[in-house]
C-alpha cells in the first residue's frame, strides 16, 4: 500500500514490519494454502477496488463534507485491503508483498466480487453500492471475529469497528435520499434496481468458500444472506424503496477472476505508476 | 549497553509522552493510548504500537517519530511492533488527553457511543436524525449539530455549534 515518505529514518518501515504475530497454524497449512490465499485476496481485493472507486470522488463530492467523508471511507477500505493482502502474501510465501499483489496482478488474478468494480454513477448509486457492500462486509467481519484463525480474527475485529461506522453512515444517507425528494427517491430506486443483479455474488458459495469454512476460518458466503437481507429490508423500508422481486445472482464470476470490462480500466489507472516505474517509492 | 543501565519502561513511557500525535499535536502518542506495551527482551527494547484507524496515513509517521525519540535518548537496540489486537478504541484516551483536546477546540469522544452498524435506521425512525449531544468545546453549549460523520482526519467528525455558531471537530467514538 502507498506508504508515507521515509525522510529521516530508513529503518522505520523494517522495524514496524517485525511485528510479533499470534501463533496461527492455518497460515502455514500447505493443503489449505491455495484456498486460503484466494479467500484472503477476495477480502483484500473487495476492499481495495471499492476503496479505489470511492477515492474517485475526492475533489468531486457534491458537498465539501461529503467529499471529505468519501475520502475517509476510501482510506479505511484501503487500510483493510493492506491488512488482508499482507496476510495473503504471507500465506503465499513466494516473496511477494501486499504492494506486489495490489499493483502487479492482472485483472484475471483479482478476486473481488463484480459489484465493487462497477462505475460509481451518481452519488446516489455510489451510496447505494456502499450500503449494499457495507451491510455484507459488516456481517462477514462480525462472523470472522470468531474465526479459528487468530490472524483473521484480529483483522476482522479491527476492520469491523470501522465498517460499523461506514454502515451507519451509508444507512443514514440511503434513508434520507430514498425518503427525500421525488428526484432523490427515483435515483435511489434506480440505483438499487441497477445494482441488484450483482448482489447475489456475495452469497454464492464455491470450493474456496467451502474449504475455508471447513477449516473454521470463515462462514460460507451463503450463511450471510439471512442477516444481510434483514438489514436490507429494514433500511429499504425506512427509505421507502422497493427491494426488487428478481433474481439477484445474475452477474457472477468476480470471485473466480472473471470480471466486467470496468476492472481493467481501474487497474490501468491504479497500477500505472508501478508498471511504468517498477519499484518506485515516494 | 549493560543490563543494569537499561532505562526502566516507566522512563521510556515518559519519553514517548513527549512524542506528539502528528495530526493533533497537543496530545502525545501515549495520551492517545496507542502505545500498548513497552518491554525489554534481553537488551532489546520492544515497543508495541497499535494503529488508530486501519488506513490512517499517520501510522508510518508515528513509528518514525517514536524511532527518532528513542535514538535521541540513546537507545540503539529496539524494535517497534504493530499490534492489532485488541483493536484501538477511543476509550483509551487518557482523561488528561480529553481535557487537552477540549482546550485545543476538539470535542473529546463520548464513551460508549461507538456505532454498532445497526443504529442509523433505528435512530432515523426515532428522531429523524442521529445526533449525539456533543458539547461545544468553545462555549460549552449542548445545542450542536453534526455536519458530517467525517472530518479533517480519519479520527474526527465535523460539528457546528448553534449558539456560538462556530464549527468544530468531534473526536469520533470508535
Ligand atoms: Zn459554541
Amino acid at each position: 500500500m502507498p506508504s508515507l515518505p521515509d525522510m529521516a529514518t530508513p529503518e522505520a518501515e523494517r522495524l514496524a514490519q517485525e511485528a510479533a504475530q499470534p501463533a496461527d497454524p492455518h497460515i502455514t497449512d500447505v493443503a489449505l494454502k491455495p484456498a486460503l490465499f484466494d479467500w484472503l485476496c477476495r477480502m483484500g481485493d473487495g476492499a481495495l477496488i471499492l476503496g479505489h472507486r470511492t477515492s474517485e470522488w475526492c475533489g468531486h463530492g457534491p458537498a465539501l463534507e461529503e467529499d471529505i467523508a468519501l475520502a475517509n471511507t476510501a482510506l479505511d477500505l484501503i487500510g483493510h485491503a493492506a491488512l488482508w493482502l499482507e496476510l495473503a502474501a504471507e500465506v503465499e510465501a513466494q516473496g511477494r508483498t501486499a504492494d506486489d499483489l495490489a499493483y502487479l496482478r492482472d485483472a484475471m488474478r483479482f478476486r473481488n466480487p463484480q459489484i465493487v468494480e462497477l462505475p460509481n454513477g451518481d452519488i446516489g448509486r455510489t451510496l447505494m453500492r456502499e450500503f449494499l457492500y457495507d451491510a455484507w462486509h459488516y456481517e462477514m467481519l462480525l462472523k470472522l471475529r470468531d474465526s479459528s484463525s487468530p490472524r483473521v480474527a484480529e483483522i476482522a475485529a479491527k476492520a469491523g469497528k470501522e465498517v460499523a461506522y461506514q454502515l451507519d453512515r451509508a444507512s443514514d444517507l440511503v434513508i434520507r435520499l430514498g425518503d427525500g425528494t421525488e428526484e432523490s427517491h427515483a435515483r435511489m430506486q434506480a440505483a438499487l434496481d441497477h445494482l441488484w443483479p450483482y448482489t447475489g455474488e456475495l452469497f454464492t458459495d464455491d470450493a474456496v468458500d467451502e474449504a475455508v469454512a471447513e477449516a473454521g476460518i470463515a462462514p460460507r458466503a451463503s450463511e450471510l444472506q439471512g442477516p444481510w437481507d434483514a438489514t436490507l429490508r429494514e433500511v429499504m423500508g425506512e427509505a421507502t424503496l422497493t427491494v426488487p422481486d428478481r433474481r439477484a445472482d445474475v452477474h457472477l464470476g468476480g470471485k473466480q477472476g472473471r470480471h466486467t470490462e470496468h476492472l481493467g480500466y481501474i487497474l490501468a489507472e491504479m497500477q500505472f505508476l508501478q508498471r511504468a516505474y517498477p519499484g518506485a517509492e515516494w | 549497553m549493560v543490563t543494569d543501565t537499561l532505562p526502566s519502561t516507566d522512563t521510556i513511557r515518559n519519553w514517548l509522552g513527549e512524542v506528539p500525535d502528528p495530526e493533533i499535536p497537543v496530545i502525545s502518542v501515549t495520551d492517545l493510548g496507542i502505545v500498548r506495551d513497552i518491554s525489554w527482551q534481553g537488551d532489546t527494547l520492544v515497543v508495541a504500537v497499535t494503529p488508530t484507524y486501519s488506513g490512517c496515513p499517520a501510522t508510518a509517521f508515528i513509528n518514525m517519530e517514536i524511532e527518532a525519540k528513542l535514538r535521541d535518548k540513546g537507545i540503539e537496540d529496539f524494535r517497534i511492533e504493530r499490534r492489532l489486537s485488541p483493536p484501538w478504541t477511543s476509550d483509551w484516551l487518557t482523561p488528561e488527553a480529553r481535557e487537552k483536546l477540549r482546550a485545543y477546540g476538539i470535542a473529546p469522544p463520548i464513551d460508549g457511543t461507538a456505532p454498532d452498524g445497526r443504529t442509523a435506521a433505528r435512530a432515523a425512525r426515532l428522531a429523524g436524525r442521529s445526533n449525539l449531544a456533543v458539547d461545544c468545546p468553545r462555549c460549552g453549549s449542548t445545542d450542536t449539530e453534526k455536519v458530517s460523520q467525517h472530518g479533517s482526519t480519519p479520527c474526527k467528525a465535523a460539528y457546528r455549534c448553534r449558539d456560538c455558531l462556530e464549527p468544530f471537530d468531534y473526536f469520533k467514538c470508535i
